[in-house]
């Protein structure tokens, strides 16, 4: 699959602050890519490298192979769609006549621009100062204009801060859609619960570099977390705790008939052969490691290493 | 240049929306007005009096209020949209930074074009339509020329504004540099040179002075208008020493130019190499 967006040992001080200290990074075309971090990570600068609004102080940057390096007077024409952190608007325009701006900018015609509208739901707002927008719109007026002229790739800061759970839900069928038409989106979010399952891969930047990368499942099998067993029926939590010791697992809680036991992912299979024997099993769930716990292991491995 | 255009006629749109093209013209007509016909009162008569006299009180007026207008218009054109958060989002777009000041240039120098030929010519015609002490031609002319010239004295301080805004991180700090661009050019400058005048018994006499004016924009502006004036002149600051003596008045339009020119070129280079 071809590379839209090409990274090589990418860094960007500002004076001896490192934003970004050395990112070697691939995306392929129609990637759904999270990059996941905390404030400061380096999330919105990787963004505006790959935009070309900043120079990197060192390594290569090349977008769409557009052959240019790095900084750029213009922005890379049209073709990137971009939503800032906490977007923000001229507050006297109306959102028709925000977006009618963007869209002359980009020379998308005007239908277009009313199109974007009624996908967003703003339809009804359209004619209102931006003044009067809520959070939420706001951020929705923010996707509509970053998808004026569809663009190839999508770089979306914190998309879903601001949404009621149904706007999340609708931004995640919309990523869902532009996955079919092959639009690359780069995503970061703090936010980790239900974008495990929109992203292909995730990235998980700390201090401006790159801690991890790789799919969900890629990330669970590297970091080697156990999974968690819940089961109902199995009785007095004492007795299992020695018959769990072969299979190296764990009681780790206890609520009424359901008990809680840690097991690593390569006893997993044995132990849950051994629980379907056991008399008065009525209930097994697995709870393989979600990506908060993912990420809380590959950022604080990093801490115990020293940041490197 | 498509792009130009596009921020231009948002900037003028805006202008016009907010009511500061109004507002301009309203100050700038009245004020024009009333020194036209209160001006003489310090000789004991009210009413219209020679053109010479009208003009060379107008001229003081434009001199004192277009650079404050023009910096208070401009001085937050780019660091505004820093920082309200618009500038990133702008800056994503297929426009280079360069097109994106000069359109801001184009729509801003638009209003306060548009507002300076409404206010002062809305003045000039009222006088005329008052007063018939000289044929309408030669007002139309004399107004004219100092209608063109206050328009150039004012893109200048937008350009000075704009330097201004795109080398501050605040709002707050761009007013503040702004104010004391004005009090340096309008107040401080004048007083500088004739305390250098003082302090040198004359050794920089008059010919390095005129030189010297040109060093300000506002005193450029000054004396292009009264090397246009007849006689009968009223003190109207250092520029009335010079005033005819020593440069005609496109060569003075020409330094004007200059003065929009240089200030939005460096302004343009500095904001080209901006980082957001």
């Amino acid at each position: 699959m071809e590379s839209v967006i090409s990274l090589t040992d990418v860094r960007k001080s500002y004076g001896a602050v490192h934003a970004v200290g050395g990112i070697t990074l691939d995306v392929k075309k129609g990637e759904i890519l999270g990059l996941l971090g905390h404030n400061g990570a380096g999330k919105t600068t990787l963004m505006k490298l790959i935009l070309g609004l900043v120079a990197p102080s060192s390594g290569a940057v090349r977008v769409l192979d557009d052959g240019l390096d790095g900084f750029q007077d213009v922005a890379r024409p049209g073709r990137i769609g971009y939503l800032p952190e906490s977007v923000a608007f001229y507050e006297a325009l109306t959102g028709r006549e925000v977006l009618d701006y963007f869209a002359r900018l980009k020379g998308v015609d005007a239908r277009e621009r009313d199109a974007l509208l009624g996908r967003m739901n703003l339809e009804a707002a359209a004619d209102r100062r931006v003044k009067t927008y809520s959070k939420g719109m706001r951020q929705r007026l923010g996707l509509a204009q970053a998808l004026i002229g569809n663009p190839r790739i999508l770089l979306l800061d914190e998309p879903t801060v601001g949404l009621d759970p149904i706007a999340v839900r609708d931004f995640y069928a919309l990523l869902g859609a532009l996955r079919q038409q092959g639009v690359t989106v780069v995503l970061s979010s703090h936010v980790l619960s239900g974008i495990e399952h929109q992203v292909d891969r995730v990235v998980i930047l700390g201090h401006g570099r790159i801690l991890a990368s790789g799919s969900i499942e890629e990330l669970r099998q590297r970091s080697e977390l156990p999974l968690l067993i819940r089961v109902r029926g199995l009785g007095n939590s004492d007795d299992w705790q020695a018959r769990l010791a072969p299979y190296g697992a764990l009681v780790c809680g206890v609520k009424e008939a359901l008990m809680e036991i840690t097991v690593r992912p390569e006893n997993k299979l044995a132990l849950m052969r051994a629980l379907l024997d056991s008399k008065g099993v009525e209930d097994i769930e697995l709870a393989p490691p979600t990506l908060e716990t993912l990420y809380a292991f590959f950022d604080g491995a990093t801490a115990r290493t020293g940041g490197a | 240049m498509r792009a130009v255009w596009i921020v231009a006629r948002k900037e003028f749109r805006d202008g016009m929306r907010n009511r500061w093209a109004l507002a301009i013209a309203l100050v700038f007509g009245l004020l024009a007005v009333g020194i036209a016909y209160f001006g003489p009162a310090a000789s004991g008569a009210s009413g219209f009096a020679s053109l010479a006299a009208t003009q060379a009180s107008l001229d003081s007026l434009a001199a004192f209020l277009i650079p404050l207008i023009a910096l208070l218009l401009a001085y937050d054109a780019m660091v505004g949209e820093q920082e309200q958060g618009t500038l990133l989002l702008l800056l994503s777009y297929p426009l280079s930074r360069v097109e994106l000041l000069m359109g801001k240039f184009l729509g801003d120098g638009a209003i306060l074009a548009l507002a300076t030929a409404m206010g002062f010519g809305a003045a000039a015609g009222l006088i005329n339509l008052l007063t018939h002490p000289v044929g309408s031609l030669v007002l139309w002319r004399a107004f004219g020329f100092f209608i063109v010239s206050a328009t150039l004295l004012g893109l200048s301080f937008i350009a000075i504004a704009y330097l201004i805004s795109v080398s501050v991180t605040e709002r707050a700090r761009a007013a503040g540099l702004a104010l004391i661009a004005w009090f340096v050019f309008v107040l401080m400058f004048d007083m500088g040179l004739l305390g250098l005048l003082v302090a040198t018994k004359g050794a920089v006499g008059r010919a390095v002075f005129p030189y010297l004016l040109l060093l300000n924009p506002t005193d450029v502006f000054r004396v292009a208008n009264l090397t246009g004036l007849d006689s009968g002149h009223t003190y109207v600051g250092m520029a009335d020493a010079v005033a005819g003596h020593h440069f005609s008045q496109a060569w003075l339009v020409a330094v004007l130019v200059l003065w929009v020119a240089v200030p939005l070129g460096a302004a343009a280079w500095r904001f080209h190499r901006w980082e957001p």
